[in-house]
């Protein structure tokens, strides 16, 4: 069997900067912080009071209806949104011919959280018969890729992988391996988000995992900086369309960048701690290059998993170096995590497409807040502002809870 | 109009976000106004908090249009609460 090769030919994004790909790369080539206090409840007794919250959004500008938005959490309406955009992007038709060759593939870290607090609340205050008939519904992670198929017609696989801050990555990589395989024609693939609630905030910050930098929102998201003292929970969405080369070529459609290749691994070490010596993070990047057949030095940037965590970015920078060699020190790597946070289900979809934009425009998007460089993280961070330079490869890291891990590498055609 | 059939006919446009001028007395829920069983579980819980009578689940099997509900309240809440 011959595989098929796969492409990119649509985008679509919600995130603190914007509610559409442009104006989010806008945001990120300005290095532009999007994290501010949380407006949507009293965060006050919180160890942290900020998050990189969405704004602005109105699911009536995506023909979302009240009744439409009762039954579904607001992460499947973030990734609606992202997946309405990415398809007229794309500008995919289907019809009766097509549908059962186009298939969905997007998952969410944490799922519909908002209404299991809300629906807890009824359930406490009035008891069992006022549990809603959508809730389940509504809050399953797996809706977002049923609601998509529903308002388009999609019949081909419709699947949701749940794999923490690897979400994005492992549906965009899973999906584009059911177009090599020949399960599909195209594929809508990513990842969406919505934590920046009570039991997220509350649940994250326990995990001593959030930055408490609340007398500087904007300045709490710094990778690799000396100062960091944690992540800062990013909300939004992240939609690719994948599509065959030859049913991209055969539609005439534009081709953003090449999938070349996807790499995954364990660490097989501790529920949220790092492997200390990177080398899961090196193995799923070893394993992703292998795929592509490519070498090292053929890379040019990385979009890093970077969170602004104590461990896990100097263990990455560590895992880079094991991968790449000698030619660590050459590439950029810079973290977009600095300006939007983590979004977690949604980071490795949103950062994937910030590695498809940076092959289109010849440009590294910055790591902002990086003033200090700690000890051991020693690569060339792309520190403060955007920087223009060849790119012709670009890799995406993600590493998950669970010590799962995954990588994308996207190449120019 | 009555003020149970005003109130039902505003429970009934916020719960299937229909138009007001859509919900006719012999509106079906769900061959006219769009709603699935899932809708009609929940419309049903919404008439329940809104009048403060509770609907056993074979009357609630019962009501289908615009109408049942208004005679179903009709009968079981008292005036002064109407």
């Amino acid at each position: 069997m011959t595989k098929q090769r796969v492409v990119v030919t649509g985008l679509g994004m919600v995130t603190a900067l914007g509610l559409s790909v442009k104006e989010t790369w806008q945001g990120i080539l300005a290095g532009k912080s999007g994290v501010r206090p949380i407006e949507s409840f009293d965060a006050s007794a919180y160890a942290c009071h900020f998050a990189s919250s969405v704004r602005n959004f109105n699911p009536e500008d995506y023909q979302l209806s009240g009744k439409d938005v009762k039954k579904m959490d607001l992460f499947i309406q973030y990734g609606m949104a992202a997946a309405i955009e990415a398809i007229a992007d794309a500008g995919l038709t289907v019809s009766e011919h097509n549908a059962d060759r186009m298939g969905v593939a997007i998952g969410s870290g944490i799922g519909g959280l908002i209404l299991i607090e809300k629906t807890h609340q009824a359930l406490m205050e009035k008891g069992p018969q006022r549990i809603s008939p959508f809730f389940i519904p509504g809050s399953i992670i797996n809706m977002m890729s049923g609601q998509l198929s529903i308002r388009y017609g999609f019949k081909g696989p419709n699947i949701a992988i749940v794999t923490a801050c690897t979400t994005g990555t492992h549906n965009i990589g899973e999906a584009a391996r059911i177009i090599a395989y020949g399960d599909a024609d195209v594929m809508i693939a990513g990842g969406t988000e919505m934590a920046s609630c009570p039991l997220g905030l509350g649940g994250f910050a326990a995990c001593r995992a959030l930055s408490t930098r609340n007398d500087a929102p904007e300045r709490a998201s710094r990778p690799w900086d000396k100062d960091r003292d944690g992540f800062v929970l990013g909300d939004g969405a992240g939609i690719l369309v994948l599509e065959s080369y030859e049913h991209a070529k055969q539609r005439g459609a534009r081709i953003y960048a090449e999938l070349s290749g996807f790499g995954m691994s364990a660490d097989a070490f501790h529920m949220t701690s790092p492997d200390p010596q990177g080398l899961g993070a090196m193995a799923a990047m070893k394993n992703t290059l292998r795929d592509a057949h490519v070498n090292p030095e053929q890379v040019d940037y990385i979009n890093a998993h970077a969170t602004s965590t104590l461990a896990g970015d100097e263990l990455e920078a560590r895992g880079i170096k094991q991968a790449f060699g000698a030619h660590a020190a050459k590439l950029a790597v810079s973290s977009t995590k600095s300006m939007i946070g983590h979004l977690l289900g949604a980071a490795g979809a949103v950062e994937a497409i910030f590695c498809i934009l940076a092959i289109r425009d010849q440009i590294a998007p910055p790591t902002i807040n990086l003033d200090n460089p700690d000890t051991g993280c020693d690569l060339d961070f792309v520190p403060h502002t955007a920087r223009p330079m060849k790119i012709t490869r670009a890799l995406s890291n993600s590493f998950g809870f669970g010590g799962t891990n995954g990588s994308l590498l996207f190449s120019r055609v | 109009m009555s003020t149970i059939e005003a109130r039902v006919k505003k429970v009934i446009v916020e719960q299937l976000s229909v138009k007001e001028e859509e919900v006719k007395p012999e509106s079906s829920f769900i061959d006219d106004l769009g709603a699935d069983s899932l809708d009609t579980v929940e419309l049903v819980m919404a008439l329940e908090e809104e009048f403060h009578v509770e609907i056993p689940d074979q009357a609630a099997a019962e009501i289908r249009t615009v109408q049942h509900v208004i005679d179903y309240v009709v009968e079981r809440v008292p005036d002064k609460q109407a």
